[in-house]
């Protein structure tokens, strides 16, 4: 397998499947590691940074959960590929730049990522559909344990897991899940709900764009903090704030549904017309029309389409997937004529 | 690129803003996006703000400080203050002091209690016991149950002592 095969693929975690999948749209827990002894990945040598590479893909791929994993080194990529990468959530945008000495070692099902020589030695991550975070957690800290046994971790008794960035020292951990929120945007309850979060010590941020203009209504909830407490506890602290964000959510469309059900369809059905009719098309706009017809097909107003597809084409719709898609490379103009081309064949 | 305001200077600035899904963006040179002023606040990143959570003032004596280099690594504090990265593992036990504070600062606490690693696992273990204990023991004084508090040290001596021996 390669890992242009990804795009015949639905990967892991916009399956639209698991607890809550109606508004979580994915849980991921992301691991910060370095080696014990070597310089971080922006301070140490060009020789450092290979053997540190060296090492992470041998111990990585003989672990059990990796065995068949794929590893890339991002030097061999072009432009478009690692964007590919990124838009598929398997590495962060900061490990597509400068990429001598990086990898990304990535499990055939999409589910664990480690990027090696990402500000930190070693980024474990692992994603999947719905509201999951647990289970993210579960997986992560095995593969940790058994990765710990080949290779010895910079850690402190006192301070945990030491990283490049203070900010994760400690834990490492990183837990983050994916809402789709838009009857909180529409009846303009986000607002409140945003500032609620950051003062509970979590953070949270639109997926494409900032604040409460969020495009396609999709948020990001993480943790802020990384010592004085535990895994469990940081998993716990996001997954009960963000049920009651799901619940509110929850209960707003019901509410809208029944009180101001009309106008919920008219803008549902103007966005599929303009989906199915549209010759040119941007990334943003698809984007916003898409976060419609997801709310459609979750309400049951939308009949024709499933979530599956909606996912899907949230991701394919993205520029360097269209470029994939396409064989070369092509320019923005041409995207937005190919991405019409794309949603219209899919809506038929 | 040249700034889109001024037309003279490189362009190093590149605000993005979103407005009603609208995307504009702007080049611009230093100076320029400094006159655009407000918008220049979501320029500031992570690195400012650590820069600035980690120039700890007159707590710390700064010629000393700059003198001081990781043994491991060569990273100084003045090369933290500027990237807001450390430069290996060993960066922590070198500014320890400075790192403390910061730390604190930042997560609000200054002791790891999560996942403890196998290869040191008894060790830090026993250290997080004695710990404990010494907490435990602490509080015990205060709320005057001394026997309690007897107990408690004579836990805290007993593993003490078993980490002194030779292993």
């Amino acid at each position: 397998m390669d890992y242009k095969d990804f795009i015949n693929q639905d990967t892991e975690w916009l399956k639209g499947t698991g607890p809550s999948a109606n508004i979580v749209m994915s849980s991921r827990v992301r691991l910060a590691r370095n080696l014990d002894k070597v310089p971080f990945s922006n301070w140490a040598d060009k020789g450092r940074l290979e053997d540190v590479l060296v090492a992470v893909k041998d111990a990585a791929l003989s672990t059990g959960g990796l065995k068949n994993a794929l590893f890339v080194r991002l030097k061999d990529l072009s432009e478009v590929d690692r964007l590919f990468l990124v838009e598929r959530h398997l590495m962060s945008p900061e490990h597509a730049e400068n990429v001598d000495y990086k990898a990304v070692v990535v499990d055939p099902k999409e589910i664990i990522s480690v990027m090696i020589n990402e500000e930190d030695h070693l980024r474990i991550q692992v994603l999947l559909s719905g509201s999951n975070l647990r289970e993210c957690w579960k997986i992560a800290d095995s593969l940790d344990t058994e990765l710990s046994k080949k290779l010895a971790f910079a850690y402190s008794a006192k301070w945990g897991y030491l990283t490049a960035c203070p900010t994760n020292t400690g834990t490492g951990l990183r837990g983050s899940v994916m809402l789709h929120l838009p009857a909180l945007v529409f009846t303009g309850q986000i607002g409140k709900i945003l500032q609620a979060i950051a003062k509970l010590g979590l953070n949270i941020r639109g997926l494409y764009g900032e604040g409460t203009d969020a495009t396609g209504n999709i948020f990001q909830i993480s943790n802020q903090v990384a010592m004085g407490i535990t895994e469990e506890e940081t998993i716990d602290n996001i997954e009960r704030i963000s049920n009651q964000v799901v619940s509110r959510e929850d209960s707003t469309r019901k509410t809208i549904l029944t009180k101001n059900k009309e106008a919920l369809v008219d803008r549902i059905s103007r966005a599929l017309g303009t989906l199915k009719s549209a010759h040119i098309i941007t990334s943003s706009e698809t984007i916003t029309l898409l976060s419609a017809i997801r709310l459609g097909v979750d309400l049951g107003i939308v009949k024709t389409m499933d979530r599956r597809t909606v996912n899907e084409l949230f991701l394919l719709t993205q520029p360097a997937h269209l470029q994939e898609l396409d064989g070369r490379p092509l320019n923005a103009n041409e995207r937005d004529v190919k991405r019409a081309d794309l949603i219209r064949s899919k809506l038929k | 690129m040249f700034c889109e305001v001024c037309g003279k200077k490189e362009a190093t600035v590149h605000l993005t803003e979103i407005i009603n899904d609208k995307v504009t963006k702007l080049n611009l040179c230093e100076d320029c996006a400094k006159d655009k002023g407000t918008e220049m606040e979501e320029h500031f990143g992570l690195n400012d703000l650590l820069a600035g959570l980690a120039d700890l003032g007159s707590t710390t004596e700064p010629e000393l400080l700059e003198k001081v280099k990781c043994p491991s690594c060569g990273f100084t504090y003045q090369d933290f203050k500027k990237v807001g990265r450390l430069g290996c593992g060993d960066c922590y036990e070198t500014f320890k002091k400075q790192l403390g504070t910061l730390l604190k600062r930042i997560h609000g606490a200054d002791r790891h209690t999560g996942k403890i690693p196998l290869m040191v696992g008894k060790t830090v273990k026993d250290t997080r016991n004695l710990q404990d204990l010494k907490a435990r023991m602490e509080k015990a004084i205060q709320t005057e149950d001394f026997e309690e508090a007897a107990r408690l040290r004579d836990k805290v001596k007993e593993i003490e002592k078993k980490g002194k021996e030779p292993a």
